[in-house]
């Protein structure tokens, strides 16, 4: 039975062509989608993981120096953060150093009138969106839960409480559905967060009405300190695509260009009216789950330099020089964009921005309610006598 | 059922509110078979607090569970746990992701009992780290403890120092029926007396923190502290005031209430989530119904103002503070 509204599923005549059963069409490719090998080569067409009829083209190698470019920068702030953090200059930040080509290809594929939904890790995507980085971090200093509008990239609000932000994202497609619009909505997810209930909920409203929504796990191995073990038995995190309906693609998280090219074909899908999809990003965690936590507890070093050895950013690189697409200038044309980001946000972070308690009293409903003006008039009362005090004393 | 694992705490120790709580979950353990923990990172890390540390190594993965990561399973899969006769202590990481668990707790596990008649209980345990002043991010600072006083069926405890956090949390553990223990985080690192031998008597009810005469301060958890430097500051303006530190607040024990407040004529409920339907209200309608005649005054809350629990920069103008508690002492005393 279809279900109300639903559209007839194109994808049957399309997938009848591609002479393979409905189901393997909905599972992930046998392999890991990969195009650039960990040290930095070209991969022969059969051996970058895809099944024959289901190759995916190369980017091009604009797209990559844009992406590299961004890979530099979302690599600078994830380490200027983590420093300022360290020098108590900022409250709490997740890190995802070692994640960024994920991070960076989930706002790559996305066109300025598509949606992102971002988690509290996701910070370099949301930059690579074209946030402004200062108005990022103002949660992450504690000036205000949130710094930056949505709607000037629709980019959507950081999301802590684990895997609510993805039914928030089918909404939105679902929203682009009712209004025949072609929009793309892209709802990022870490491993753990898979776990929750949320997850199976948009998973599969978002199948039932054939949405054009992308579910982006990010699999960095770790919630905090629970290993991968502990959230899922399944071959992979892409396989739970198939029992929703929907196909899944399983990439290398730390290889850009690889990324580029799934996301790409699922944004496009998606336009098609041929969503949802789910992609599962291999990747890792580099640094510990934020500054509180101590991941020495629970993972062995060994581990860690393993992954090293896969770095996002030194294989681009290593790629695009050989290409002779990465010169010297551009190099440092990068480099000193970064260096730019990371001087404003130490700057911004280094000084206390003025505050106003009373604005606390703004936005919690659209029009102040009785209670909330007496209790604002309370707190100005309050504070006038404190400054008065203060000028006395 | 029962066998012993080890000796249990003895003699009195120094120790944190979080070291207290280990002691207590420890003990649980060692000496019910049917003790059986589990949570979000509560096993190789020890919690993110370190509440658990060293309980997995101990007692094993299968008693002190890393659960995969969902509050609706923590503690739905402790009701089908207790069902079968195992006693769940679950924690959940912090305030603000009780949430997805609501319906666990609220339909489901507060409910169980009454479903079945009295046939069966369901001593499960939910820990839940609370409260602010912490510094942190938004949904990690929240008071949510009127939501679930609300709601029949389910104990809802805290306490504010070392010796009630393991007798406390012993006695919640030892509850035939569910018990929302709310953990006062912010002072988990705050040391004070652990007696060993001496069980605190009734560990939910009411107790004074401090005696006084003028007026009396009722407070829970987080702040205590706040409400007991407010009457020491409260001296100087010549005022002797009473505290209470009130650990069961559901059932609420309101006969040692309404008796202090009738000593005194005086209340000030503190604190930290929203005064607007928070849990002070049910403290003043009682104090209404159980002392009018005593009172020289209205009774007076001091708490949050009803809006999502500010950013960490703007708490303190949010928060109770020692100033805030005696303009509402003084408030009682211009009436
Ligand atoms: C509903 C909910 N429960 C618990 C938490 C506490 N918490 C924050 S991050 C985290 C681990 C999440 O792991 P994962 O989804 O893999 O994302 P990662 O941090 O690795 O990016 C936990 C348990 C939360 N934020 N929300
Ligand atoms: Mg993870």
């Amino acid at each position: 039975m279809m279900p109300e509204n639903a559209q007839p599923d194109p994808t049957d005549e399309k997938v009848k062509r591609l002479g393979i059963s409905l189901e393997d069409y909905l599972l992930p490719t046998h392999g890991r989608i990969q195009m650039i090998s960990e040290s930095g080569e070209l991969l022969p067409v059969d051996e970058q993981g895809s099944t024959p009829g289901h190759e995916y083209p190369m980017p091009t190698t604009q797209e990559l120096l844009d992406g590299y470019r961004q890979l530099v920068i979302g690599r600078r702030v994830n380490d200027q953060n983590y420093a300022l953090v360290r020098q108590g200059r900022m409250a709490v930040y997740p890190s995802s150093h070692g994640q960024e080509a994920s991070e960076v290809a989930a706002a790559l594929c996305l066109e300025p009138r598509d949606w992102l939904f971002p988690t509290y890790r996701d910070t370099v995507a949301v930059i690579a969106r074209g946030v402004d980085p200062m108005e990022v971090m103002t949660n992450f200093r504690g000036n205000w839960h949130q710094g930056y509008n949505p709607h000037e990239n629709n980019t959507s609000v950081q999301s802590t409480p684990l895997t609510t932000q993805l039914l928030h994202a089918v909404g939105m497609a679902h929203a682009a559905r009712l209004r025949g619009e072609e929009m793309v909505v892209l709802g990022m997810v870490g491993d753990g967060g898979t776990s929750e209930g949320d997850f199976h909920e948009a998973l599969n409203f978002a199948s039932v009405f054939k949405l054009p929504v992308i579910f982006f796990v990010q699999n960095n191995k770790y919630a905090i300190s629970v290993p991968l073990s502990r959230q899922t038995a399944a071959p992979s995190l892409a396989h739970k695509a198939v029992g929703y309906g929907m196909a899944g693609e399983l990439v290398d998280g730390n290889d850009l260009a690889a990324l580029l090219a799934v996301l790409g074909r699922a944004v496009k899908l998606c336009r098609e009216g041929r969503g949802p999809f789910l992609v599962e990003a291999d990747t890792y965690r580099m640094q510990s789950h934020t500054n509180a936590d101590d991941a020495t507890r629970y993972r062995e070093g060994e581990e860690v330099d393993e992954w090293t050895k896969r770095d996002p950013l030194t294989r681009m690189r290593t790629y695009l020089k050989h290409e002779g697409a990465l010169t010297e200038e551009l190099e440092s044309e990068y480099t000193s964009d970064a260096e730019t980001v990371a001087a404003s946000l130490r700057d911004a972070m280094g000084q206390d921005a003025e505050l106003n308690p009373l604005d606390l009293f703004d936005h919690v409903y659209t029009v102040q309610t009785p209670q909330l003006a007496e209790q604002r008039a309370q707190l100005a009362e309050e504070l006038s006598r404190d400054a008065h005090t203060e000028h006395q004393g | 059922m029962t066998t012993v694992f080890d000796e249990v705490t003895t003699g009195t120790k120094k120790l944190t509110i979080g070291q207290a709580v280990n002691r207590a979950l420890h003990d649980a353990l060692a000496t019910d078979e049917r003790v059986l923990l589990q949570g979000e990172d509560i096993g190789a890390l020890g919690g993110v607090y370190r509440v658990t540390e060293g309980l997995a190594a101990r007692f094993g993965s299968d008693r002190v569970v890393d659960a995969p990561l969902g509050e609706a399973g923590i503690v739905g899969t402790s009701i089908g746990l207790a069902q079968a006769g195992f006693v769940p202590v679950a924690e959940i990481q912090f305030d603000g992701f009780v949430y997805p668990a609501f319906d666990q707790i609220v339909s489901q596990l507060a409910k169980m009992h009454s479903r079945f008649q009295g046939s069966q209980q369901f001593p499960v345990t939910i820990r839940l780290p609370y409260g602010g002043g912490i510094g942190s991010v938004e949904h990690h600072s929240e008071s949510p403890e009127a939501y679930f006083a609300h709601t029949a069926g389910l104990k809802v405890v805290t306490y504010s120092n070392a010796h009630d956090a393991y007798w406390v949390t012993r006695a919640a553990i030892a509850s035939a029926d569910p018990v929302l223990l709310l953990e006062p985080k912010k002072h988990y690192f705050v040391r004070g007396e652990v007696d060993f031998d001496a069980p605190t008597e009734n560990p939910f009810a009411t107790v004074e923190a401090r005696p006084g005469t003028d007026g009396t301060l009722l407070a829970w958890g987080p702040q205590v502290s706040t409400a007991l430097a407010a009457a020491e500051a409260g001296v100087e303006d010549g005022y002797d005031l009473q505290v209470l530190d009130i650990r069961g607040l559901s059932p609420l024990d309101m006969t040692t209430i309404a008796n202090a407040v009738k000593a005194t004529g005086r209340a000030v409920i503190v604190h930290e989530s929203s005064t607007f339907a928070g849990f002070g209200a049910e403290i003043s309608a009682g104090l209404m119904e159980q002392a009018f005649l005593s009172l020289e005054a209205p009774v007076q809350r001091v708490g949050g103002y009803h809006m999502p629990y500010p950013p960490s920069r703007l708490e303190q103008d949010y928060l109770p503070s020692v100033d805030r508690i005696l303009d509402a002492v003084d408030e009682t005393f211009t009436y």
